[in-house]
C-alpha cells in the first residue's frame, strides 16, 4: 500500500533508487563517494543501497569519470542497467568522449545491435558561490546529441518517477539534479511510479501567455506566476520535465491557445534550448503568435563567484515577470 | 621514504623561511575558517591545516617566475608561492581588488605575478596545464620551473597518466606534487587507488618518483631540491608523493565521518608546526621570542589583508559582460 509523504529531491532519489535495486537485480548504482563507507554520497542520495544491496552492485569509485562512465556503458552492452553519478554536472566533461560518443551512438552506429540503457545522475546549478567550474547547466551540450535523453525535473515526485523511467529506459538518459530544485519539500509516493519521459507537465493553467520552463527556473516561474495573477495577466506554466526529447505537442497546444509564449532557463540563453523551442513554435504556429517568442537564460559568461554577480546571473523572478508582462501587452 | 642524501642540508635561514611561510598559511586558514564561521565570508573551504611543509619547503626554491598550478586545496601553495595577502583575501570575499576582481572566487584565484597561473576546482587538470607552462620555459630557453600540486585521489584519473608521460616525453622541466592527505573527499587512499605507493606509477612513465615524508622540512626541502635541480637542468620530470594529513575534512562543514578519531588524533598529535617551531629552538635557529614575534607580525599582516578584502567593493554587475572575450560583449 503506497502512502503520499513529505520528501525533498534527494530522499525521492534515494527512495526510487532502493526501489529500482529491489525490482530488477540489473539494477547497478556506482560513483565517487556513494556507498555507505564513504558516507551515502555526497547528497545522501545514496544512502543505505550499498548496506542493502551489497558492495557487488552497489559501488564507490576512485575519481575517474571517463572509466565510470566507460564501465557503465560496458555493463549496459552485457544486460545490466547502470546508474552511474557524476558528481557534478561539469565534471562530465572529463568523460563526454564517453557519453557523447559512445554511450549515445552506440545504438545508431551499430545498426541497432546495440543498447546502452544507463542513467547518469548528475547534480549542478547556481546559488552556492561555488564559481565557473561547479554550477553550470549543461542540458543544452547533452540535448544537442542525438542518442541521449536529458531530463531535467523540478519537483521531489518528479525527481523519483523520472528517475524510475531512465534507469527502465532501454537508452542512455541523464537528469540534471539542480540546486534551486533539492530542498524544496513536496508529496512523493511511498511507492513510486514512473513518469513517461517526453511528456510535460502543466503546473498551472493560463489564458494569456505561456511559460515554458524545467528544472530550478520551474521554481521562479511558479513565483511568478503568482505575481503575474495579481497585476491581473493568466500565465500558463508548462513544466517540461525532459528537455530532449521535449514535449512538442504540449508546448504548441499551449502556445496555440494563449498565442504568447516564454522560455524561462538556467542554461546559457545564447544557443540554449529556449532557441530550439521558440524556433520550434515559430515554424509551427507563425500566424497564431501575437508576440515573438521571448527567451530568458544566463548572460553569455561563466558562472561568477561573487554573490552579487552570482545573483546577477540568473534568472529572476522580476525579470520572468517583466519579461511576460511585456509579452501579454503585445498583440 | 627516499634518501636525498645529495641535497644540500637546509640553511638556518632556509629552515626559518620554511617556518614563516608555513606559519603564514597557517594564520590565514585559521583567520579565514573564523571570518566564514563569524559569517563574515561565504564560501566554500577546503582547508589545507596539516599540509604546510610541502608547499613552504618547494616554495623557498622557487622564484616569482617559476610557476605553480594549483588546486581548490591549494592556499596553502599560493600563500608559500608568495600571493600578496591583501587581493587573497579581497578575491576569496568576491570583491573588486581581488586578485580575479571577485570572479574566480576561492577556488579560482590567479595570480601571475607571483607565478600562480591556476587554480582548479576539477581535479587533475592542474598536471596538463603546467606542462604547458614547463614546455613554454623549455621554449623561451629558460630555467623557469613548473610545478602542478594535485592530491592523491586525482591521480586516479586520466589527465595525470596523460600528463606524466607527455612530460617525460618532451622532458619537461615540470614536478608533479601529489599532497597525498590519505583522502579523496571521503574515500579513503586503498579504496580509491590501486598501488600502496603513487610514487611508483612514475616507473611506468620513464621518470623518477619518491615517497617523501610531507610534514618533514628537512626530507620535503631534500627531495624539492633534487627535482627542481633536474627539472632546471633540462633533465625532465619528477613526481613527488607528499605524505601528509588533513586535519579537517575535505570541505568546512564535513563531519568527518570516514576518518577514525585515532588516526585524526594520532596526526593532530605530529602536527608539523609545533613540531618543526620545537625544533627550530631546540637546534638554535630561532629562539622564542623571535619566531613569538614573527607569529604576531604574520597576524597582524592577515588582520589588515582580511580588513583590506571585507572593506573592498563588490563588483558592478557590468563585469558579467567583462573578461569574458578581451573585447566586451553584448548583453
Ligand atoms: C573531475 C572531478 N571529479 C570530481 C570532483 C569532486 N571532488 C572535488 S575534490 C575531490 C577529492 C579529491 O581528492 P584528492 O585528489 O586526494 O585531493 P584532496 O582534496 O585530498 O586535496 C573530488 C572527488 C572534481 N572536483 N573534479
Amino acid at each position: 500500500m503506497s502512502e503520499t509523504v513529505k520528501q525533498h529531491a534527494f530522499q525521492a532519489i534515494n527512495s526510487a533508487l532502493h526501489q529500482a535495486m529491489a525490482d530488477d537485480p540489473k539494477v547497478l548504482v556506482f560513483g565517487e563517494d556513494i556507498a555507505d563507507r564513504e558516507g551515502g554520497g555526497v547528497t545522501g542520495a545514496t544512502i543505505g543501497l550499498s548496506t542493502k544491496f551489497g558492495d557487488q552492485r552497489v559501488k564507490s569509485t576512485p575519481i575517474s569519470e571517463q572509466a565510470i562512465i566507460g564501465a557503465a556503458i560496458g555493463a549496459a552492452l552485457a544486460g545490466y542497467k547502470p546508474v552511474a553519478e557524476i558528481m557534478l554536472m561539469n565534471f562530465t566533461t572529463v568523460c563526454m568522449d564517453m557519453i557523447f560518443n559512445h554511450a549515445a551512438k552506440l545504438r545508431f552506429m551499430s545498426g541497432g545491435q546495440s543498447t546502452v540503457p544507463i542513467t547518469i545522475r548528475t547534480l549542478t546549478g547556481a546559488g552556492w558561490q561555488t564559481a565557473g567550474q561547479h554550477a553550470d547547466h549543461l542540458e543544452g551540450w547533452f540535448a544537442h546529441a542525438a542518442g541521449i535523453k536529458v531530463v531535467a525535473p523540478s519537483n521531489p515526485a518528479d525527481y523519483g518517477g523520472l528517475l524510475l523511467s531512465c534507469i527502465q529506459d532501454p537508452d542512455p538518459c541523464i537528469i540534471i539534479e539542480s540546486a534551486g530544485t533539492l530542498f524544496i519539500p513536496g508529496d512523493v509516493d511511498t511507492v513510486q511510479t514512473p513518469i513517461p519521459l517526453g511528456v510535460a507537465n502543466v503546473v498551472q493553467e493560463g489564458t494569456d501567455v505561456t511559460i515554458v520552463s524545467w528544472s530550478s527556473m520551474v521554481v521562479r516561474s511558479q513565483m511568478a506566476v503568482a505575481a503575474l495573477a495579481e497585476k491581473g495577466i493568466s500565465a500558463e506554466l508548462v513544466d517540461l520535465r525532459t528537455v530532449s526529447p521535449w514535449d512538442r505537442e504540449a508546448v504548441l497546444a499551449s502556445v496555440a491557445k494563449t498565442g504568447r509564449c516564454a522560455v524561462v532557463h538556467e542554461a546559457l540563453r545564447s544557443f540554449g534550448p529556449g532557441a530550439e523551442i521558440a524556433a520550434t513554435i515559430s515554424e509551427e504556429l507563425f500566424g497564431k503568435l501575437k508576440a515573438p517568442v521571448r527567451r530568458l537564460g544566463a548572460p553569455e559568461c561563466p558562472v561568477p563567484f561573487a554573490k552579487v554577480l552570482e545573483d546577477a546571473f540568473l534568472v529572476s523572478v522580476d525579470q520572468i515577470v517583466a519579461a511576460v508582462e511585456d509579452v501579454a501587452a503585445q498583440g | 621514504m627516499a634518501d636525498h642524501s645529495n641535497a644540500p642540508a637546509p640553511s638556518t635561514e632556509t629552515l626559518v623561511d620554511i617556518y614563516r611561510r608555513m606559519i603564514r598559511i597557517e594564520r590565514n586558514d585559521d583567520t579565514i575558517r573564523t571570518a566564514i564561521r563569524r559569517g563574515k565570508l561565504v564560501m566554500p573551504y577546503y582547508s589545507a591545516r596539516g599540509q604546510e611543509v610541502i608547499p613552504s619547503a618547494i616554495s623557498t626554491l622557487l622564484t616569482d617566475d617559476d610557476t605553480i598550478c594549483t588546486i581548490y586545496r591549494g592556499i596553502h601553495d599560493m600563500v608559500a608561492k608568495g600571493m600578496p595577502l591583501r587581493p587573497l583575501w579581497a578575491e576569496i570575499a568576491g570583491r573588486v581588488d581581488g586578485t580575479c576582481k571577485g570572479k574566480g572566487g576561492p577556488m579560482h584565484l590567479t595570480h601571475p605575478e607571483t607565478g600562480v597561473m591556476v587554480t582548479t576546482g576539477i581535479v587533475g587538470s592542474s598536471m596538463p596545464i603546467a606542462n604547458g607552462l614547463a614546455w613554454a620555459a623549455q621554449l623561451d630557453g629558460s630555467k623557469r620551473v613548473s610545478i602542478a600540486y594535485f592530491g592523491d585521489g586525482a591521480s586516479n584519473i586520466g589527465a595525470f597518466h596523460e600528463s606524466l608521460n607527455l612530460a617525460s616525453l618532451w622532458k619537461l622541466p615540470v614536478v608533479f606534487v601529489c599532497q597525498n592527505n590519505g583522502f579523496a573527499e571521503h574515500t579513503r587512499y586503498e579504496n580509491g587507488t590501486s598501488v600502496d605507493f603513487i610514487a611508483k606509477r612514475a616507473a611506468g612513465y620513464g621518470m623518477p618518483g619518491y615517497t617523501v615524508d610531507g610534514n618533514d622540512p628537512w626530507a620535503m626541502y631534500a627531495a624539492a631540491h633534487e627535482a627542481i635541480t633536474r627539472a632546471r637542468e633540462g633533465a625532465g620530470p619528477t613526481l613527488l608523493e607528499c605524505k601528509t594529513f588533513r586535519f579537517l575534512g575535505h570541505v568546512l562543514g564535513d563531519d568527518d565521518k570516514y576518518m577514525t578519531k585515532e588516526e585524526k588524533d594520532a596526526a593532530v598529535a605530529v602536527d608539523p608546526l609545533p613540531r618543526f617551531r620545537a625544533r627550530l629552538i631546540a637546534d638554535g635557529h630561532a629562539t622564542e621570542d623571535q619566531l613569538t614575534a614573527m607569529q604576531a607580525k604574520i597576524q597582524a599582516e592577515v588582520d589588515d589583508a582580511m580588513a583590506f578584502g571585507l572593506a573592498s567593493e563588490f563588483p558592478s554587475v557590468e563585469e558579467l559582460r567583462r573578461d569574458v572575450f578581451e573585447q566586451e560583449i553584448a548583453a
